[in-house]
């Protein structure tokens, strides 16, 4: 993924910096007792539609796994990049392999602070910097739904990253310069209810601002061009403006944008393609008023012009 | 003055018979393939009332497109280059490229086989075919902005 490659040279920077800067600033920073008090107990029945809304299977279910086997989590995907590979881990309840003995304030720590229980930094190839948006409820409802899955035994194999990609502190202060569980897009007072459901699901679990938006230097999302499309992974392809000036969307009605979530459709009947078709997958098994909510969001978010330079077909 | 009608004729004959250019080919036969599932679509969202003998009839028209669909004369080596959304990945992987498309013709000879009763029967059949679109291009076209 283009924006990986960027997020490597990013911890080679940061890295530097942060030896520089101290060490003390990039230290892992978990939740306070307080916090954490305000999971509760989760509901698994709710914690579905947030699995589906973030797109955890398209990670870290096998490659290629359909059906059923979407819900078995051992992972072992290849986000490839040139300065080396990620590998999404085992998150099925497998006690030794998996997190099944991981404590919900463990899961709550890795979903919206990137620390892991052994008070590591996590590599944002987790997005957990859309992540940090969601609501300590939903967390909660994640956690119970997650406890539901069958556990799936076998390590997924380790992450291949070269020096000094390897050293997960300098992701501290890649952490002060983005993560932070504000909204991306400030919405007036009056905002109709749908839209700002919207946001929480675009925003927070769908993470959809990940691919959709450019990346600047350190390779972290540029707020400034939210979801004005990117450079697409392969270095080939481009990942599609979403704002209102997009090329397709600006012609397509709320509706339409509800349907391709649903069926994959476009109002012109092509149909999905790239790595939108497992975010599709997903969007497909929430509810009608979730969609229709991204939608409206999507329509109210400020317009950008094309977040990629235009195509000039090779002769 | 009839001369040019002439030419004019013949060019839109020429055009209708057989294209030059395999890309311009496998995008018609794409657009076309897009035209009837959206036929499909209008009734299963209620737009259009379910004709039984008019869905099967576009079933058989997704079929014969399927058939005509042959990869190899369509994908020519080099022919990634222009304006094509075709992904690279097709040459390094024909066969898989290949498995994919046979997936969609058995799939629209199933549906012709066992034609839907009713608009649920449609709408499993669409989610079916809808899914061998997306896993095609899933992988075998990229989007250039
Ligand atoms: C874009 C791909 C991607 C998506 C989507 C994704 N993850 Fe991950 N996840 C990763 C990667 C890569 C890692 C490894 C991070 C590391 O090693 O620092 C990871 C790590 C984790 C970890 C830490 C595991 C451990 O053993 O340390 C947890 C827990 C986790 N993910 C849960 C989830 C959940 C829950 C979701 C859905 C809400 C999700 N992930 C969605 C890529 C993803
Ligand atoms: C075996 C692979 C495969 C399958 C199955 C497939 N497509 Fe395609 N489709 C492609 C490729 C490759 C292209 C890019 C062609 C090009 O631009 O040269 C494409 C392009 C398209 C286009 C754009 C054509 C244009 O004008 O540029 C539409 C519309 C489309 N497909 C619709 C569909 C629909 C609808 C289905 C299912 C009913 C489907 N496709 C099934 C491979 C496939
Ligand atoms: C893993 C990367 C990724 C994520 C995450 C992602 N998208 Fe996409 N999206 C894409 C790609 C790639 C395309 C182009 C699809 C194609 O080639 O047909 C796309 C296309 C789209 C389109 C169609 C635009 C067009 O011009 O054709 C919409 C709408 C869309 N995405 C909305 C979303 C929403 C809403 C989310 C979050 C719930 C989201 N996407 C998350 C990669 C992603």
């Amino acid at each position: 993924m283009a924006w990986l490659k960027k997020l490597s040279g990013a911890v080679i920077v940061l890295g530097g910096a942060a030896a520089a800067a101290g060490w003390a600033l990039s230290a892992p920073v978990r939740f306070d007792a307080g916090a954490i008090a305000q999971l509760g107990p989760g509901d698994a029945a709710k914690g579905k539609r947030i699995f589906y809304a973030g797109g955890c299977t398209s990670c870290h279910s096998k490659p290629g796994a359909q059906g059923d086997a979407r819900l078995q989590l051992a992972g072992g995907l290849e986000l490839k990049t040139p300065f080396g590979t990620f590998v999404p881990p085992n998150i099925s309840q497998d006690r030794k392999d998996g997190i099944g003995a991981w404590s919900e304030e463990d899961f709550a720590n890795a979903m919206l602070k990137g620390v892991s229980p052994s008070g590591e930094h996590l590599y944002p190839a987790f997005p957990y910097a859309s992540y940090a948006r969601m609501k300590p409820a939903d967390i909660a409802d994640l956690y119970a739904f997650m406890k539901t899955l069958p556990a799936v035994a076998g390590k997924a194999p380790d992450h291949k990253l070269s020096f000094p990609f390897t050293i997960r502190r300098g992701i501290g202060l890649w952490k002060l310069l983005y993560l932070s569980p504000e909204p991306v897009i400030a919405l007036p007072d009056g905002t109709p209810d749908k839209v700002l459901a919207g946001r929480y699901l675009v925003e927070g679990p769908g993470h959809c601002g990940e691919c959709h938006t450019p990346r600047d230097f350190a390779a972290g999302v540029k707020k400034g061009e939210w979801l004005a499309g990117s450079v697409a992974a392969e270095g080939t392809g481009v990942v599609p403006n979403i704002t209102p000036d997009g090329k397709s969307i600006k012609d397509w009605s709320e509706a339409d944008i509800a349907n391709y979530l649903e069926t994959g459709f476009t109002p012109d009947f092509d149909s999905v393609g790239g790595a939108m078709v497992e975010v599709q997958k997903n969007m497909a098994q929430l509810t009608a008023d979730d969609r229709a909510a991204i939608a409206a969001y999507l329509k109210a978010v400020p317009p950008h012009p094309n977040g990629y330079p235009a195509h000039k077909p090779a002769s | 003055m009839r001369k040019l009608v002439l030419a004019i004729s013949m060019l839109a004959f020429a055009g209708s018979a057989a294209f030059a250019d395999p890309i311009q080919e496998r995008q018609a036969l794409m657009k076309e393939r897009g035209k009837l599932a959206g036929q499909l679509s209008k009734v299963v969202k209620g737009e259009e009332d379910f004709d039984a003998g008019a869905v099967l009839t576009t079933l058989k028209a997704l079929q014969a497109n399927a058939e005509k669909f042959d990869a190899e004369k369509l994908f020519p080596a080099g022919s990634d280059q222009g304006d094509t959304t075709a992904a690279p990945k097709i040459w390094e992987d024909m066969a898989g490229f290949k498995a994919a498309e046979d997936k969609f013709l058995a799939n629209t000879k199933e549906a012709v086989a066992s034609p839907p009763g009713d608009v649920d029967g449609l709408k499993a059949q669409l989610n079916t075919l809808g899914g061998d679109c997306g896993a095609c291009h899933q992988s075998y076209r990229i989007k250039k902005g």
